[in-house]
C-alpha cells in the first residue's frame, strides 16, 4: 500500500518536519500517541510521535540520529515509506485541570504541540516552556504560541529567550507563585529526568513520555519494558506517559544505548552503499 | 502385507552444518519415499487417524491417493478441510494429535504412519508446479465479515468464509501477515516462503488482508461493527510473562517474543544488511522447556553463540516441548540443565548481564491436578556465566483490542469466553478463537476454532438474511 511524503522540510539542523499521508491515523490519533514507521522492506520499525493531525494527513518531527532517521531525512517528496502503523499508546489523559505547564525540550518540542493544544482547548491556562541548545534548533514556535496564555523559551547559549535550561524556567515560574497543577515534560531523557525533580520537590504530578527502543509497539515483545514505581511497564502498550516522579531513570539510560555498537556499525553500512 | 515398523525416514541437514544457517532443517520425501510411506497405511475403515485431527482431514482417503501417485487429488483431498497443508505437516504436534491414534501405532513395535510428513510431501510438490489448483468459489454473497489478527485462527476462517462466497477482510497489526507463524516460529522450521505460499492462496481466494491496522486504534471496534455483518477476533496471546526477578531490566534479557521477532519478522540475523540488531550472546541461557524455549535455543545457536543451555525448573518428562524438536536441539549441541530455576540476575555497571544466579529445586508428591509441583531446595544456588537470556516462561493474552471493548466477556485468565460450539462470544455476531480463548495451544487447534466460526458465521448471516 505504502504511505505517501507530501510534505518535507528542513526546519533545524538535522530536523526534518515530514507530512504523510495515512488518513486512519489522522482521524483517530489523539494528543500523546505515535506510530510505528518502517521506511522499506529491510527497514527497522521506529516510533515516532504524530506530533499533528490533519484531515487525512500526520505531520512527523524527526531529529536524525542514526540509520533509520536518516533514510526517511532523505526520502523525497512523492515517494512512500513502507508502513505507518498507529496511532499507538494510551492518550495524554486531558482535562480541565485549571494551571498546567508543559515543557518541551530539543524535538519534544514538536511531541507536545499535541497536548499543549487539547490542553488549550479543554479550558487550561497553558504555561509551557520550550528550550533548546540554541536559537536555530527552536522548533515549532509559532505552532505553540498559538495555544499558549504564558510561553516562556529558553536556550542554553541565550541566542533567544532566557539563557538557560528548562528547568531554570520551572523553577522561576514556581517562585512567582504560579499554582501548577500538573505537568507534563517531552524531550531527552536528561532533561525529563531533571523536570521529574523539580516537580518532586514541588509536589506537582508530571507526565513524562518515555522513549525506549520499541519494535512492534503493540505490547507483544517486551522490549520498550520501563521500571515505574518498582514495576515494569511496558511503555507502548502501559504507556509511553508515566508519571516522572516515580521513573527509573539510570534504568532508562542504559537500555537506550544497548544497540550502541550495532547503530554504529548499521550507519556504516549505510553510508557505504 | 507385512507393515515396516518404522516410518520412511525424512533427509535431515546434518546437525554441523545446520546449526550455522537458517535454512529448513528437515528435507521433505522424495516421490518414491512418499509412496512407500503411503503403503504402511492400513485404510481402517474406522479411520481413528482423523478423530486426532482438530480440523478433520479425511486422511486415508489422501492417503490412498499419494498411493496411487495422484499427488494433485490428494491436496485436493486436504483441502477441503485444511488450507495450510505445508505449514501443519510441519508444525502439528502429530504424535499427540493424528499420529497418536493411528491404528499402525498401536502394533506393538511400530511407529504410526507419518501422516504429517505426506501432508506436507503432497503440499510441496503441488506448490512446485506454476499454476496450483484453486478451489472453486460456487455462490457470491454480499456479506461481509471482519477478520482481527492473521494468525492461523484468523486466515482459517477467512478462507472458509470465501469459499462460501462471503466479502472477507482480515486486518492485521503487524507489516506482515501469519502470526505466531511468521514473528515466532523460525524459519528452519517454518520457512517463511511457505507460510507467504498459503497466505497467496487464502488471498487468490479472495480474501483482502491488509497490514499496519491496529484494531481498537487504526479503527475502532464500533466502526468495525458498523461496516461488517460479524467479526471474528483472532488476535492470539502474545504478550510474554517475565518471571520478574531482580535484575530483569538489564541489557541481555529478552522475552523469547522479542528475540523471536527480531530473527524472524525483523530478519535481524541478516543485520546489517536489514536494520534490525539482536544482541548476540556468546554464553546464553533459555528459560523454560517448551516449543518457544527450543525454537529460542536453536536460533541462539544459529546467531552465533558459544554455549546455549536450557534451564528448567521441572524434568525432561513434564518438559512440554515437542520430543523431536528437543532432540533437534540436544544433537545441535543445546545443553540442558534440570530442576533448576534463575532467582536473580547479575550485571555490571554498564547494565550489562554476566551471572545468573540459580537454584536447584525438587518436585513435590503430585497434587489433585496431578502434576508435581516443583519447591526450591534450601542453600541449593549456584551461578552460570551468561551474557544473554532468553525467558520463555508463557504468555498472555493481547490486550489492545480487548481493552477497547468494555463489553465483551473473558474469563479469569483475561482470555476471550465463548460458546465452544459456535465460538460465539458475548456480543451477537462477535466469534473468537485461537490463542485469544484458549490461551497459547496449537497451530491446528486455532485453525480448528476458526474453523468452527466460520461455519457459526454463515449460519448466522443465513438467518440473519431471513
Ligand atoms: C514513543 C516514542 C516516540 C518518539 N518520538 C520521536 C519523535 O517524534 N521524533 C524523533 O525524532 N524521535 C522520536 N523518538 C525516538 C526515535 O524513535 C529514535 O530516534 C529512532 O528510533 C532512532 O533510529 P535510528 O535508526 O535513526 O537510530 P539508531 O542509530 O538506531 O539509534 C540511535 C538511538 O535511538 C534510539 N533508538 C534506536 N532504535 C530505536 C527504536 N526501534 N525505538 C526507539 N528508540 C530507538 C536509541 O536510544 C539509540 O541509541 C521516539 C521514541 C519513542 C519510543
Ligand atoms: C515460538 C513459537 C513456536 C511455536 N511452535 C509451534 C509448533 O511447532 N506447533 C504448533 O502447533 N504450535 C506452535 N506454537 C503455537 C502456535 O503458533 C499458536 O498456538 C498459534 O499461532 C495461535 O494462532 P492464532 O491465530 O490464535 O494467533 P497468532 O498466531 O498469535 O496471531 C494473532 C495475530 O493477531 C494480530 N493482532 C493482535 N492484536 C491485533 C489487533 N488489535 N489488530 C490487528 N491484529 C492484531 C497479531 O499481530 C498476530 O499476527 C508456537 C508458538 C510460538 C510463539
Ligand atoms: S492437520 Fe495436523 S493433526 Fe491434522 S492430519 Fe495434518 S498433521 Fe495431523
Ligand atoms: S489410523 Fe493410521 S493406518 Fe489407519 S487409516 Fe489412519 S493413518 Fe492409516
Ligand atoms: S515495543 Fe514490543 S512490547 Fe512495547
Amino acid at each position: 500500500m505504502g504511505y505517501k511524503l507530501v510534505e518535507k522540510k528542513e526546519i533545524a539542523p538535522k530536523i526534518f518536519d515530514l507530512i504523510f499521508e495515512a488518513p486512519e491515523i489522522a482521524q483517530h490519533a489523539k494528543a500523546g500517541q505515535f506510530v510505528i514507521v518502517r521506511v522499506d522492506e529491510k527497514g527497522e520499525r521506529i516510533p515516532l510521535t504524530i506530533a499533528q493531525k490533519f484531515d487525512r494527513q500526520i505531520r512527523l518531527v524527526v531529529q536524525v540520529v542514526g540509520k533509520s532517521t536518516e533514510k526517511l531525512s532523505k526520502l523525497s517528496v512523492g515517494s512512500e515509506v513502507e508502513d505507518i502503523a498507529g496511532p499507538l499508546g494510551n492518550p495524554s489523559e486531558i482535562d480541565e485541570f485549571g494551571n498546567v505547564l508543559v515543557i518541551g525540550g530539543g524535538v519534544g518540542i514538536a511531541a507536545i504541540l499535541p497536548i499543549v493544544k487539547a490542553l488549550y482547548e479543554a479550558g487550561n491556562y497553558t504555561n509551557v516552556i520550550i528550550g533548546a541548545r540554541s536559537k536555530d534548533f527552536l522548533i515549532l514556535m509559532d505552532d505553540i504560541s498559538k495555544y499558549s496564555h504564558n510561553l516562556i523559551v529558553t536556550t542554553d547559549d541565550g541566542s533567544f529567550g532566557m539563557k538557560g535550561l528548562v528547568t531554570d524556567a520551572f523553577r522561576s515560574l514556581i517562585k512567582e507563585g504560579k499554582e501548577i497543577k500538573i505537568a507534563w515534560a517531552v524531550g531527552p531523557v536528561v532533561m525529563m529526568e531533571n523536570c521529574s525533580k523539580v516537580a518532586s520537590e514541588f509536589g506537582i504530578p508530571i507526565w513524562t513520555s518515555l522513549n525506549p527502543v520499541m519494535i512492534d509497539g503493540t505490547g507483544m515483545c517486551g522490549g520498550c519494558r520501563v521500571e515505574v514505581n518498582g514495576v515494569i511497564k511496558f511503555a507502548c502498550a502501559d504507556g509511553p506517559e508515566f508519571d516522572g516522579r516515580y521513573v527509573n531513570w539510570e534504568d532508562l539510560k542504559k537500555r537506550l544505548v544497548q544497540y550502541k555498537e550495532y547503530e554504529m556499525k548499521a550507519k556504516k553500512f549505510n553510508n557505504r552503499g | 502385507m507385512k507393515i515396516s515398523p518404522n516410518k520412511t525416514p525424512m533427509k535431515e541437514q546434518s546437525p554441523e552444518l545446520r546449526k550455522q544457517n537458517f535454512s529448513e532443517v528437515a528435507l521433505g520425501y522424495t516421490p518414491e519415499e512418499a509412496i512407500m510411506e503411503a503403503q504402511r497405511c492400513m485404510q481402517c475403515k474406522n479411520a481413528p487417524c482423523i478423530k486426532g485431527c482438530p480440523v478433520g482431514i479425511d486422511i486415508p482417503s489422501f492417503i490412498l491417493l499419494i498411493r496411487k501417485g495422484k499427488f494433485d487429488k490428494a491436496l485436493e483431498k486436504i483441502q477441503e478441510t485444511n488450507l495450510l497443508p505445508a505449514i501443519c505437516g510441519r508444525v502439528c504436534p502429530q504424535e499427540k494429535q493424528c499420529e497418536a491414534f493411528c491404528t499402525v501405532g498401536k502394533i506393538k513395535g511400530h511407529e504410526p504412519v507419518a501422516i504429517g510428513r505426506l501432508e506436507r510431501f503432497v503440499a510441496d510438490w503441488e506448490a512446485q508446479k506454476d499454476n496450483p489448483k484453486m478451489p472453486e468459489i460456487i455462490e457470491r454473497k454480499n456479506k461481509k465479515i471482519a477478520i482481527v489478527g492473521s494468525g492461523p485462527a484468523g486466515l482459517t476462517c477467512a478462507s472458509y468464509l470465501a469459499k462460501k462466497g462471503y466479502r472477507v477482510v482480515v486486518f492485521e497489526a503487524l507489516h506482515e501477515f501469519g502470526g505466531v507463524l511468521t514473528y515466532g516460529i523460525p524459519e528452519f522450521r517454518l520457512p517463511k516462503a511457505i507460510v507467504k505460499r498459503e497466505i497467496d492462496m487464502i488471498k487468490a481466494l479472495g480474501v483482502e488482508l491488509i497490514k499496519d491496522v491496529v484494531v481498537g486504534n487504526t479503527i475502532t471496534f464500533e466502526e468495525l461493527r458498523r461496516d461488517f455483518d460479524a467479526i471474528f477476533i483472532g488476535t492470539g496471546a502474545g504478550v510474554p510473562k517475565f518471571l520478574g526477578i531482580k535484575g530483569t531490566n538489564l541489557i541481555g534479557i529478552y522475552s523469547a517474543n522479542e528475540f523471536l521477532t527480531r530473527i524472524n519478522l525483523m530478519k535481524a540475523y541478516k543485520f546489517p544488511e536489514y536494520d534490525t540488531p539482536v544482541l548476540r550472546g556468546e554464553k546464553v541461557v533459555v528459560v523454560g522447556a517448551g516449543n518457544v524455549a527450543m525454537d529460542a535455543a536453536r536460533s541462539a545457536l544459529r546467531i552465533g553463540a558459544k554455549e546455549v543451555t536450557v534451564i528448567y525448573r521441572r524434568t525432561v518428562k513434564e518438559m512440554p516441548a515437542r520430543i523431536e524438536e528437543y532432540h533437534h536441539a540436544v544433537e545441535e549441541g543445546v545443553k540442558f540443565i534440570w530442576l533448576s530455576t534463575p532467582v536473580e540476575y547479575l550485571g555490571d555497571e554498564e547494565g550489562k548481564l554476566r551471572k545468573v544466579k540459580c537454584i536447584r529445586m525438587k518436585l513435590t508428591e503430585p497434587d489433585e491436578s496431578g502434576r508435581r509441583r516443583p519447591v526450591p531446595i534450601e542453600n541449593s544456588e549456584f551461578l552460570l556465566e551468561a551474557d544473554l537470556v532468553i525467558e520463555a516462561i508463557g504468555q498472555g493474552p493481547n490486550k489492545i483490542l480487548l481493552n477497547s471493548i468494555p463489553d465483551l466477556e473473558l474469563n479469569s485468565r483475561g482470555y476471550i469466553k465463548v460458546d465452544p460450539e459456535t465460538m460465539q462470544t458475548s456480543i451477537p455476531g462477535v466469534y473468537a478463537g485461537g490463542d485469544i480463548v484458549t490461551g497459547a495451544a496449537t497451530v491446528i487447534e486455532a485453525m480448528g476454532a476458526g474453523k468452527r466460526a466460520a461455519l457459526a458465521i454463515d449460519n448466522f448471516l443465513r438467518n440473519d438474511s431471513q
